[in-house]
């Protein structure tokens, strides 16, 4: 299923300076097709989470719309947004993003249990094994290394089979093996399962894993 | 997962969050289910003792200093005797305004080889009773045989056992409600069985003669003044015809024992209100902490697609289930503390003191639980809501 941004952008006002309001994101067009890696760069505070959030029906544009398949998200009351991002969208966000009161599985099972879909124990621990965790399945997220952390979300979107994996730097906190790691595994998502994925980096190591590079400078997007 | 069960981890995952919500709503819980249980039985008590009362007014010997020793006999269940003579009861169907007129006699038992137990005895006259009789009826069906007694349920004796009062033997044949009065502790006789106990008294050297050529001596008389008249008036009328024998109106009795116990009442309920408002604002209090303390995971929630209407259900439910256990907690600790103690509560107050029926008490149980929940609901509502409205995007950049 196709992710389409169309002409998004997203506009804050402001106490001081010349003009009151600023640009977040300059509207901007994207699409996101299945099986493809778009590789999304540029400097902190340059826009790229806003426009990350706004494809993930998080963060209503200013102007545009986001349509996933032939389904407008903005217009989408909060109750079919909120399932739709369930059962369509697997979100990576940055820092941590673990329920404490769960363990590492519990976590993982966890968006796919929200709505009663059965839970599959054994690829969600296949996936924490593929990412080097396996070993901290019944651990407590205050127990893990941000690194870990970071995996465990991995973990969570890759065994959720979203139609599009949106991701925040996803390799924020880890060292080269496990970022090779983490990458191959969203490629593979992408290239293996026909998934759309999404990759908001740093890490100029992620344009080798990328169909499509962009990059972002002061809330601009523009093909790398 | 469902949100029950998320809820449910969330609250035995993170204890030490749960076991203050949970404490402080079994502390709301313990005031107002232990409050409301004492201030019902002394209401309880009170009508009881109006119903056994039964009586507009009463008359008694003036050396029964007035209303104090009768007034104690009924509410601590103090023994005592004073007597007039049995024309006095003439005297008081001669006066206007005068329906009935039951006679009762009074006599203590002694704490002595003659007798099994010292208690307060009391013989009435079938006859002409209208207070004592229609009690006895609700355990005992027949008429008071001689030799038999009827005991309160306070006096250790078991039916058909038979106890000695200056060594005459009498068979207990019933015993009666508890009324939570000192009348709980006294036996019922009728007025041969009285005759014979109080022949027997004098023979231990305990006399209850007025006169030397009177046989019969009775302790007070119960007054049932007719329609129409004014008791006040009845009142004044039988003070001035029967000699050496007070009349009181039974209301003052109560009206002593009602305003203790109206500001008791109050008092509780006072408390009771302070403990509330107190424990609500911390609650409040701990929600705000609350919302602070979980905004990433609430964000993150919505993240993976949990609508805002599961969000706030999954704060109600967690409330929800720290109130039950809460509720359940205060009302167990409350009952240790209130029934085991009933006695103890009785005397330190001197009031009037009569359990609620157990229906009444579990209709408070669940009138208390459901207050909790509902409180518990409330305090949370408004974090419920926030934490719902959680801008995710905001929220996850803001904590990173």
């Amino acid at each position: 299923m196709t992710l389409q941004a169309e002409n998004i952008s997203k506009r804050y006002f402001r106490k001081t300076g010349a003009a009151n309001y600023f640009y977040a994101v300059q509207p901007v067009s994207l699409t996101l097709e299945p099986g493809t890696v778009t590789v999304l760069m540029g400097r902190s505070g340059s826009g790229k989470t806003t426009l990350l959030h706004m494809l993930a029906g998080l963060l209503p544009p200013t102007e545009g719309q986001v349509r996933l398949g032939d389904r407008l998200l903005y217009t989408l009351g909060d109750a079919a947004l909120s399932r739709l991002r369930n059962e369509r969208l697997g979100v990576i966000p940055q820092g941590r993003s673990a329920v404490d009161t769960l363990t590492v599985l519990e976590n993982v099972l966890l968006p796919g249990q929200l709505y009663g879909r059965a839970a599959d124990a054994g690829e969600a621990q296949a996936w924490l094994d593929a990412l080097g965790i396996g070993a901290l399945r019944d651990a407590r997220p205050g127990e893990l290394s941000g690194g870990e952390l970071r995996r465990m979300a991995i973990a969570r979107a890759l065994s959720q089979h979203p139609d599009v994996i949106l991701a925040d730097e996803p390799t924020g906190d880890l060292d080269d093996e496990n970022t090779a790691l983490a990458l191959s595994a969203l490629r593979g998502a992408a290239h293996d399962h026909g998934q759309a994925v999404f990759l908001v980096t740093h890490e100029a190591d992620a344009l080798r894993y990328a169909d499509r590079a962009f990059r972002m400078d002061a809330g601009r997007m523009a093909e790398a | 997962m469902s949100i029950f069960s998320l809820s449910r981890k969330n609250l035995t995952r993170k204890p030490g969050r749960a076991a203050v919500l949970t404490l402080l709503i079994a502390f709301l819980s313990l005031a107002v289910f232990g409050g409301s249980v004492v201030v019902l039985s002394l209401r309880q008590g009170l009508a009881s003792l109006e119903a056994r009362l039964g009586a507009d007014i009463i008359v008694v010997p003036s050396s029964a200093q007035s209303k104090v020793s009768f007034q104690n006999m009924f509410l601590q269940g103090t023994t005592g005797a004073f007597y007039m003579d049995v024309s006095s009861l003439d005297r008081a169907l001669e006066v206007e305004g005068v329906e009935k007129a039951a006679p009762q006699t009074f006599l203590a038992s002694l704490k002595a080889d003659c007798c099994s137990i010292k208690i307060q005895v009391i013989g009435i006259d079938p006859a002409a009773d209208f207070t004592v009789q229609p009690w006895i009826a609700r355990s005992y069906s027949r008429e008071l045989g001689d030799m038999d007694v009827a005991v309160g349920c306070k006096v250790e004796a078991e039916v058909g056992e038979i106890i000695r009062i200056y060594d005459q033997r009498c068979k207990v044949v019933a015993r009666l409600e508890a009324t939570g009065t000192g009348l709980d502790t006294a036996v019922y006789c009728n007025m041969d069985t009285m005759r014979a106990l109080l022949a027997a008294a004098e023979e231990k050297g305990i006399s209850h003669k007025i006169t030397s050529d009177s046989e019969d001596s009775i302790s007070a008389i119960y007054i049932k003044v007719q329609d129409g008249y004014d008791i006040d008036a009845v009142n004044s009328r039988l003070n001035g015809h029967i000699r050496k024998a007070t009349a009181v109106r039974t209301r003052s009795m109560i009206t002593g024992v009602s305003d203790s116990l109206a500001g008791i009442s109050r008092t509780v309920t006072l408390l009771i209100a302070a403990v509330w408002a107190l424990a609500f604002i911390i609650l409040l209090l701990a929600f705000v902490l609350i919302i602070r303390e979980r905004t990433r995971e609430f964000a993150v929630l919505r993240l993976l697609g949990t609508s805002r209407r599961m969000l706030g259900r999954m704060v109600l439910l967690e409330s929800a289930l720290c109130s039950l256990l809460g509720g359940v907690i205060g009302i167990g600790v409350a009952a240790l503390a209130v029934f085991p103690f009933s006695t103890l509560i009785e005397t330190s107050l001197n009031l009037p003191y009569l359990r609620p029926a157990l229906g009444v008490i579990l209709l408070l149980a669940a009138g208390t639980l459901a207050l909790a929940v509902i409180i518990g609901a409330l305090a949370s509502a408004g974090a419920a809501w926030r934490l719902s409205r959680v801008d995710p995007g905001t929220a996850l950049r803001e904590e990173n």
